[in-house]
C-alpha cells in the first residue's frame, strides 16, 4: 500500500539552512534592522539630533503596533480555526472611529484636540476591550460557542457603528469634520511619546503573557476537540488569549489609529514564510514582517508619494500585490 | 472502567442522552451502534469533556470528569472524532508529536521521542512522516490520527466513526488495527460504527443507543439476532451464520 510514496531528493545544504526557520528568521530580522537604518539616517534636512529623536520614536511606534498587529492577528487565527480573519472583525477600528465621533460630535473639535492624550487614548482603549471581549464571551465562549454567529454579529455591529458614525461626521460642521478625519487615517509619525510608552509596556506585557502559551497554541491549531483530547483547557485558554489579543490591538489601535488592516496579510505571509505551524516562529515572524510593510510602506510614502497618499494605501497595494503572488505561486505547485 | 451514571444531556427539547447508564471498557472493543441521531457522539463528547451533561457524572477509572484536571485525564483517556479539520499545514510526524503533549507539555523528551517512533511504526508511517496531513489519501490520514492517539500512550481509546468515507480496503485495515491495539497493547477500545457486520466481526461487546437511550448491550453472539436488530434499526434484519460468523443482511 505505499507503492506510491515517491522518495524525495535529498535536499542540497543550501536548501537545507533555507528551510530553517530560524535562519529565516534571522535574515527577516536583519531586514528590518536595515529598513530602519535607511529610514533613520536618509535625507536629513536640518538638524540631524533633532530628526534623529523624531524619526526613532516613529520607529518605535511602528515596532509596538507591528507586534501588536502581527501577534495577534496569528493568535486569532488560531483560536478562532480560521486564517481569513482580523481581529478587527470585533469592531476595533468601528468602534474606534464611533468613540472619535462621539467625542468631536458632543463636545466639539477643539474640545477633542484639547483633551489630554492619555485620557483619550485610555478611553478609547477600555470602550474597545469591554466591547469586544463583550461580543466574545456572548458569542463565542458562552455555551453558543459558534464562530459564525459571532462573524456575523460582529459585520453587523461593525456596519452599525460606521453609519451612526458616518451619520453623526455628515451633521459635524466642516472644521471638526476636518479634525475628525485626521485621526480616521493611521499615522505613525511623531507618536506622543507617554502614549507610546504605554502602549509599549501593555503590547510588552502582552507577549510575555503569550510566551508561557505558546506550545498551548501549537495545540490548539489542531481545533477545539482536538485540543480538549489533549488536555487542553480550551474554554479558560482561549479566553486568556482573546483578552491578551484585545488589550493589544485595542491599545495599538488608540496610539496610531485604525491598523489592523495589515494583519491579514502580515499573518498570512508570515505562515508561508515560516515554513511551520509552530507559534515559536510563526508569531515573532509576523511581527518582523509587519514592521517590514511598515517600515517599506512607510519610507514609500515619503520618498516616492511625499506623503500624497496613506499609509494603508501604500501598504495595502503592495501588500496585495505580494499577496495575490504567493497564493498564485502556491496553486502552480 | 467508564462508567456513566444517569447521565442525561438535551438539545432545547430532545434528549440526546436520556437518563443512561452505563459502564464501559471491560473488554477489549466495544462497539457503539445505532441509527443517526441515537446520541452517539453526544455520548463521546460527555466522556471526553467537550461538552458537559446536564445531570449525572461520568467517572473514569473512579475520576469525576467534570472535576479531573483535563490534562491528567488526557493521560488515561484519547478521544479521536469525525471532524479533524486542521487548519494549520501539518506533517504526519508533526501530528504525531502532538499525542506526547498531555505528558510532556510540548518539550519533548527521549521517552516522548520513543513513544513516537514506536506509533509511527507499529502504523507503518515511516515512509510518510514528513508528508503534509493534506498530501495523504483519506486511509493514510486517518492512520496517522490513531498514531497520534497512540503516541498519547493512554489506556482508554474512543475513536468516533473511525470508518467514514473510507474505501472497504481501508475499513478492515482500520478494524484491524483496533483489534490489534485491544490483543497487543492491551487498551481498551470503544468505537462507534455504523456498519453492523464490522461491530461483529471486530468488536467483543456491542452497546446500541437509540434516542438518547441503551436499547441493547449485549455480546456478540447475543446481538446479532434477528428479533434485537429489528427493534434497533426499525427495519427487518436478517442474520446468516457464513463460516461459523453471523452476518446481517439488511438491504431488504
Amino acid at each position: 500500500m505505499l507503492i506510491d510514496v515517491v522518495e524525495a531528493p535529498a535536499p542540497s545544504r543550501r536548501r537545507l539552512t533555507w528551510s530553517s526557520p530560524a535562519v529565516r528568521i534571522g535574515l527577516l530580522g536583519a531586514i528590518v534592522v536595515a529598513l530602519a537604518a535607511v529610514y533613520l539616517f536618509t535625507d536629513i534636512p536640518g538638524s540631524f539630533t533633532f530628526a534623529l529623536r523624531v524619526r526613532s520614536l516613529t520607529i518605535a511606534a511602528m515596532a509596538v503596533v507591528a507586534v501588536a498587529v502581527g501577534v495577534s492577528t496569528v493568535v486569532f487565527h488560531t483560536i478562532t480555526g480560521n486564517r481569513i480573519l482580523t481581529p478587527s472583525i470585533m469592531g476595533f477600528d468601528a468602534f474606534y472611529m464611533l468613540v472619535s465621533t462621539v467625542i468631536v460630535f458632543v463636545a466639539g473639535g477643539v474640545a477633542f484636540l484639547r483633551t489630554d492624550a492619555l485620557t483619550l487614548w485610555a478611553v478609547q482603549v477600555l470602550v474597545m476591550v469591554a466591547f469586544s471581549t463583550l461580543l466574545f464571551t456572548w458569542l463565542f465562549g458562552g455555551k453558543r460557542r459558534s464562530l459564525h454567529l459571532m462573524l456575523l454579529v460582529g459585520i453587523v455591529l461593525g456596519t452599525f457603528f460606521r453609519s451612526l458614525t458616518e451619520w453623526m461626521q455628515r451633521m459635524l460642521d466642516p472644521l471638526d469634520f476636518q479634525i475628525l478625519t485626521d485621526t480616521a487615517f493611521a499615522s505613525l509619525t511623531r507618536p506622543d511619546p507617554s502614549l507610546l510608552a504605554a502602549t509599549a509596556a501593555i503590547v510588552a506585557g502582552g507577549c510575555a503573557a503569550i510566551v508561557p502559551l505558546v506550545r498551548t497554541l501549537d495545540v490548539l491549531s489542531l481545533g477545539e476537540s482536538a485540543a480538549v483530547g489533549l488536555g487542553v483547557n480550551h474554554r479558560r485558554v482561549v479566553m486568556t488569549l482573546f483578552v491578551i489579543v484585545s488589550v493589544m490591538v485595542a491599545a495599538s489601535t488608540a496610539l496610531v489609529g485604525p491598523i489592523l488592516f495589515f494583519g491579514l496579510i502580515v499573518a498570512n505571509l508570515a505562515y508561508s514564510y515560516a515554513g511551520t505551524f509552530r507559534h515559536r516562529w510563526t508569531l515573532p515572524a509576523a511581527a518582523l514582517l509587519g514592521a517590514v510593510f511598515l517600515l517599506a510602506g512607510q519610507l514609500i510614502l515619503e520618498q516616492v508619494f511625499s506623503f500624497g497618499a496613506s499609509l494603508s494605501i501604500v501598504i495595502e497595494f503592495a501588500g496585495g500585490l505580494f499577496f495575490l503572488v504567493l497564493v498564485l505561486r502556491k496553486g502552480a505547485r | 472502567m467508564i462508567a456513566l451514571d444517569h447521565v442525561t444531556k438535551r438539545y432545547g427539547t430532545t434528549a440526546a442522552l436520556d437518563d443512561v447508564s452505563l459502564t464501559l471498557g471491560d473488554v477489549g472493543v466495544t462497539a457503539l451502534l445505532g441509527p443517526n441521531g441515537a446520541g452517539k457522539s453526544t455520548l463521546f463528547s460527555v466522556v471526553g469533556r467537550l461538552i458537559q451533561a446536564d445531570a449525572g457524572t461520568v467517572t473514569i477509572d473512579g475520576r469525576d470528569v467534570a472535576e479531573t484536571p483535563s490534562s491528567d485525564l488526557a493521560r488515561t483517556l484519547a478521544v479521536l472524532r469525525q471532524d479533524n479539520h486542521i487548519a494549520a499545514r501539518l506533517t504526519v510526524h508533526d501530528l504525531v508529536e502532538f499525542g506526547r503533549f498531555p505528558h510532556s507539555k510540548g518539550r519533548l523528551t527521549v521517552e516522548d521521542r520513543e513513544h513516537i517512533e514506536r506509533a509511527l511504526d507499529y502504523l507503518d508511517l515511516g515512509p510518510l512522516r514528513d508528508r503534509f496531513l493534506d498530501e495523504l489519501s483519506g486511509g493514510q490520514r486517518q492512520r496517522a490520527f490513531v498514531a497520534m492517539i497512540l503516541a498519547q500512550d493512554t489506556r482508554y481509546v474512543l475513536l468516533d466513526e473511525p470508518l467514514n468515507n473510507l474505501d472497504l480496503r481501508h475499513m478492515t485495515e482500520i478494524m484491524r488495527l483496533i483489534r490489534r491495539l485491544a490483543d497487543e497493547l492491551g487498551k481498551t477500545v470503544i468505537v462507534v460504527l455504523h456498519d453492523i457486520n464490522f461491530a461483529a466481526r471486530y468488536a467483543d461487546r456491542i452497546v446500541a443507543l437509540r434516542d438518547g437511550r441503551v436499547v441493547a448491550d449485549h455480546d456478540v453472539s447475543g446481538f446479532m439476532r434477528p428479533e434485537v436488530l429489528a427493534d434497533i434499526y426499525d427495519s427487518p434484519v436478517e442474520v446468516h451464520q457464513i463460516d461459523g460468523k453471523p452476518v446481517a443482511l439488511y438491504y431488504e
